[in-house]
């Protein structure tokens, strides 16, 4: 019966989502205000009715209704109920709900806080979010319904794989999912600007809160996978070039690129084609990139395209909305018209700069993981590109992204003098030098110079903030005053770029980990990096679905006792599976990381890594997440402020606030 | 005029990749386009030579007829994925025969009895040395040799119905 | 700074920017390319000189013999496609699909020697079958790199109830 009730609220969603998609763009286009004015009323209909439909489909799961195809592939009633409820997106049919679920919160989102707007415009704005999700909606419904019953029902179900049955994975889905669809606002917002034919400083300040939010959420999303990967499942590095790894790094750099470019929008009303076209490439490669994963033509190992049905349908929604939006943008992109002047040294030529760079770092990407596929088409070649490639082209152009990052914010719009802005940054610059030659001792050059420009990453940016609060310039207590007057946003920005140097310096000291796969006896002792490992003993341990075989390793350094470590290798029974649990000793500044492998004649085989600044990479994330949020923590107050009638001359004072 | 060119680059773009991966589509699910796929050494050569209880290469080349050959295992979860494709294969009237691979003939026989059996003929290669000989990736593995004897079509993994239809086509054809 | 100029500049840079880029992947394409060799064209299509390819075929049965080099565990042992057969050593633990009369991708390089040196081993697919779910799941979070530890999955889909209940589901 809830099963039912869910399948029809989600046929409901397609009637909204269906009226959603007409009535707003006809009014918009026809002028007609009444029409219009139901866009908001049709958004959150279709929001509460995806809402219901989820709320089913969770309860089902938790009430073990097996009689529900979806529910009996994936769950037991010995899950934990945390489990039970994360479940309901564990699933391929329920991850497509959830992912209509957060589609129709954007336009919710869009549908409450989007009175400030022109009427047309979130007409325009809810009605493509409105089409977007008419054909997610009807994909969920045809294609993939998490409701589909199963007669006879079986007495259990077949549960959920053991790995799956962690917290960062069970939070994983939805931080990703909202950071993919987040995008589709901007990308709302770029389709209705083409409709009107009209961008201004007030389209840049309204587009730019809800591309920080999808792209904190992104950020978020792909750092906890990549820190899942790093402690489940003992592989012992952080980011392997996955082409699926590589679809969600895709939209994260253009959506940068994006984050940057609506700025020069905001404040000067140039790039705007430019950044319409990063809005619809953007939301493109959120969806191609997650799709073409599901269809098993961008996958990494088995193909599970048993269902190419699904393929189809997937690829037919993705040229209609992306085929469409890029045939409007060519229709109509020449009537947004031209832009304002910069020099090419200025705060506008550096957020260029910034932007070809990005772009540049994302064609290598994409080249890298869809050449194998295009060359075994067209040219019926079996190739592979290994984790060299990336880092050969990727390196190269980040290189310029990391030093021009802590110039840029110094620069002034318009034009702008770049010695007097180096000078600003010379103890930065001296910080990095210094931080790049002491480790050039204990490093290999890149990854010393890689820790040169972290360095000059985080107090580049930290000098922003000194700058401005003219510390040691001014009395300590009128710097704290203007340091508590600094918009929230500034604090982003910095933040942000600090954030991706300690990411950075994360990565620099990653690749200097050491690892060793030896075979030990109890009783043996194996240095690595420095530290002993020595082998106390093995033994057996039974959990509560599982048989482990744990191993006790004491490490010391110099006969100081440090560390006591049990990695396990667990057998689950009712999956027939085994899993490896990595153990983690870290200071923040190293992780000591070890795994049970094998037993072969009474020894073991055990992996044992140092990998030195480790915690870092993930704690830059969330410092580049919290950028965001911070930024976003002040752009909601200024939210309701612009209005179209301002010239841009009076929306961009020299020298303020951008994040 | 030059502009207007530019803004469709990236339409014409997105329209050739979308091309591209349909095609990709329509050849993973009729058989002809595996991403991942190992390719076979066989594929226009003649059978490899073989004699296992049930059948020999000899009676292939023998049939006069094209024979799809079924490398399964009663232990293998994707061969019971794809039995009833091979049902629905052999009910089309394509000549279908299996050679059972690493498998005990009572596992085999239960898994036949409980799946179907789809075979016109079975073979049984315990030691698995024969499909060495074919180059056998994995269990199931589908191939399709011609009445002279030399090997036309492989499939590797469960076949999907798409390959199976298109299969049964050229056959008839 | 006129609009024509400006637009030259921007031109330029993007220019500039895309063309270093191609440059670069170009570059790391002739260098960094991983081709798929198998056995019996190893003497005509395999790069030489240490460079990385993949080699996949069957693990010959019988051939496997674990090593120990410096320490470390590994294995050494043949793969053929019928055709032809290399011998392959490998430093590190194989996945758990690895068995002999199995399907195996290796990645590495040729030595002087003519065996080949595996950096990486993945098995192919075998009685050990991921469920699409899970490995949808898996997938989506691009967390499902055989070869390199545990494989995530696999599941039995043996219980009666079970497979008698989706065939009559559909």
């Amino acid at each position: 019966m809830i099963a039912e009730l869910g399948h029809f609220a989600l046929a409901l969603a397609v009637a909204f989502a269906v009226a959603q998609a007409v009535l707003p763009l006809w009014g918009a286009w026809r002028g007609e205000a009444r029409l219009m004015q139901a866009a908001p009323a049709l958004a959150l209909g279709q929001m509460i009715a995806l809402a219901v439909s989820f709320g089913c489909l969770v309860l089902v799961s938790v009430n073990d209704d097996f009689s529900v195809l979806n529910i009996a592939e994936n769950s037991h009633t010995l899950k934990p109920l945390l489990y039970k409820i994360t479940g309901a997106w564990g699933s391929h049919e329920g991850s497509i709900l959830f992912w209509c679920l957060i589609l129709a919160l954007c336009g919710g989102a869009v549908a409450l806080f989007g009175n400030p707007l022109p009427a047309s415009l979130r007409a325009r704005v809810i009605g493509i979010l409105g089409a977007t999700a008419c054909g997610f909606d009807l994909f969920c419904l045809i294609e993939s319904n998490p409701f589909a019953r199963l007669w006879p029902p079986p007495a259990n179900g077949r549960d959920m794989n053991p790995l799956l049955q962690d917290p960062g994975l069970a939070f994983h889905p939805p931080i990703l999912y909202a950071g993919y669809v987040g995008f589709a606002i901007p990308f709302a917002f770029a389709i209705a600007a083409l409709l009107e034919g009209r961008i201004d400083a007030a389209w840049g300040r309204w587009v730019r809160p809800w591309t920080l939010g999808a792209w904190c959420c992104l950020t978020g999303g792909i750092a906890l996978g990549s820190w899942w990967s790093y402690y489940v499942l003992g592989w012992g590095g952080f980011w392997f070039w996955d082409p699926v790894e590589n679809a969600s790094l895709l939209p994260w750099l253009t959506g940068t690129a994006l984050l940057h470019s609506a700025i020069v929008v905001e404040k000067r009303e140039a790039l705007k084609t430019w950044t319409v076209l990063l809005a619809i490439g953007t939301f493109a490669l959120s969806l191609s990139g997650t799709f073409l994963v599901r269809s098993g033509i961008l996958n990494s190992v088995h193909s599970f395209a048993n269902d190419p049905a699904r393929g189809v349908f997937i690829l037919g929604l993705l040229a209609v909305i992306i085929g469409g939006s890029l045939l409007i943008f060519a229709i109509r992109a020449p009537t947004l018209g031209g832009s304002g002047l910069f020099a090419p040294i200025s705060r506008e030529g550096a957020l260029v700069l910034n932007n070809i760079l990005l772009c540049s770092i994302a064609a290598v990407v994409m080249t890298g993981t869809i050449y194998p596929l295009f060359a075994d088409l067209l040219l019926d070649q079996k190739i592979s590109v290994g984790p060299p490639f990336f880092q050969a082209t990727v390196l190269p152009l980040a290189t310029p992204v990391f030093l021009a990052m802590s110039l840029g914010p110094t620069l002034s719009w318009k034009r702008a003098a770049l010695f007097p802005a180096m000078l600003r940054l010379w103890w930065a610059a001296l910080v990095a030098l210094a931080v790049g030659v002491f480790a050039s001792f204990g490093m290999a050059a890149l990854p010393a110079f890689a820790m040169a420009a972290a360095a000059w990453m985080i107090f580049g940016a930290l000098a922003e903030i000194v700058e401005r609060i003219r510390l040691f310039r001014l009395p300590i207590g009128s710097s704290f005053a203007r340091l508590v007057a600094l918009p929230l946003s500034t604090f982003g920005t910095t933040l942000g770029h600090a954030g991706l140097g300690v990411t950075i310096a994360g990565i620099a000291g990653m690749s200097m980990s050491t690892e060793r796969v030896v075979l030990m006896h109890p009783g043996d002792t194996v240095d690595v990096a420095g530290y002993d490992f020595r082998l106390v003993e093995l033994h057996d341990a039974k959990g509560s679905n599982y048989n482990a075989r744990v191993a006790t390793i004491a490490i010391s350094r110099n006969g100081v006792p440090l560390v006591t470590l049990a990695p396990e290798r667990r057998a689950f029974t009712t999956q027939v599976m085994t899993t490896t649990e990595a153990k983690i000793n870290t200071n923040f500044f190293r992780d000591l990381y070890v795994v049970l492998g094998e037993e072969r004649d009474g020894a073991a085989v055990m992996r044992l890594h140092d990998n030195p600044l480790a915690p870092w990479i993930w704690f830059g994330a969330l410092i580049m997440a919290a950028g965001g949020a911070c930024s976003l923590a002040d752009r909601r107050l200024r939210i309701a402020a612009p209005t179209r009638a301002a010239s841009p001359k009076n929306t961009a004072p020299k020298n303020t606030v951008q994040a | 005029m030059n502009r207007r060119w530019l803004l469709a680059a990236p339409l014409a773009a997105a329209g050739l990749a979308g091309a591209g991966f349909w095609r990709m589509l329509s050849g993973m699910s009729s058989g002809n386009f595996d991403p991942r796929g190992v390719p076979s050494m066989l594929i226009d050569k003649p059978l490899p030579d073989f004699a296992l209880p049930g059948f020999t290469a000899a009676d292939v080349r023998a049939a006069g007829h094209p024979v799809v050959i079924n490398f399964f295992a009663s232990w293998c979860a994707p061969c019971i994925d794809e039995a009833p494709t091979l049902v629905a294969l052999s009910r089309a009237g394509v000549a279908l025969w299996g050679i059972a691979y690493k498998d005990k003939p009572a596992a085999t026989d239960a898994f036949l009895a409980r799946h179907g059996n789809p075979f016109t003929r079975l073979a049984r290669d315990e030691p698995g040395v024969v499909a060495i000989d074919w180059g056998v990736t994995g269990v199931p593995e589908t191939y399709l040799v011609d009445p002279k004897g030399i090997v036309r079509w492989r499939f590797s993994g469960p076949l999907p119905i798409e390959a199976a239809q298109a299969l049964a086509g050229r056959l008839r054809a | 700074m006129t609009r024509k100029r400006r637009r030259l500049m921007v031109v330029l840079a993007c220019a500039v920017g895309l063309g270093s880029a191609a440059a670069l992947t170009l570059s790391a394409f002739s260098s960094t390319l991983q081709l798929f060799v198998a056995p019996s064209k190893i003497a005509t299509e395999a790069p030489r000189g240490g460079r990385v390819f993949r080699l996949g075929g069957l693990v010959e049965t019988g051939s496997l013999q674990r090593i120990i080099q410096n320490g470390s565990p590994g294995a050494s042992f043949r793969v053929t496609d019928g055709g032809a057969s290399v011998s392959v050593s490998y430093i590190g633990i194989l996945p758990d699909l690895f068995r002999e009369g199995q399907g195996v991708v290796a990645l590495g390089s040729l030595q002087p020697d003519g065996s080949f040196a595996a950096q990486e081993v993945l098995a192919k697919h075998d009685e050990t079958y991921m469920p699409p779910d899970v490995a949808d799941a898996l997938k989506k979070s691009g967390r499902w790199k055989p070869g390199q530890g545990a494989p995530p999955a696999s599941a039995l889909w043996d219980a009666p109830d079970w497979n008698q209940a989706k065939q009559a589901g559909g």
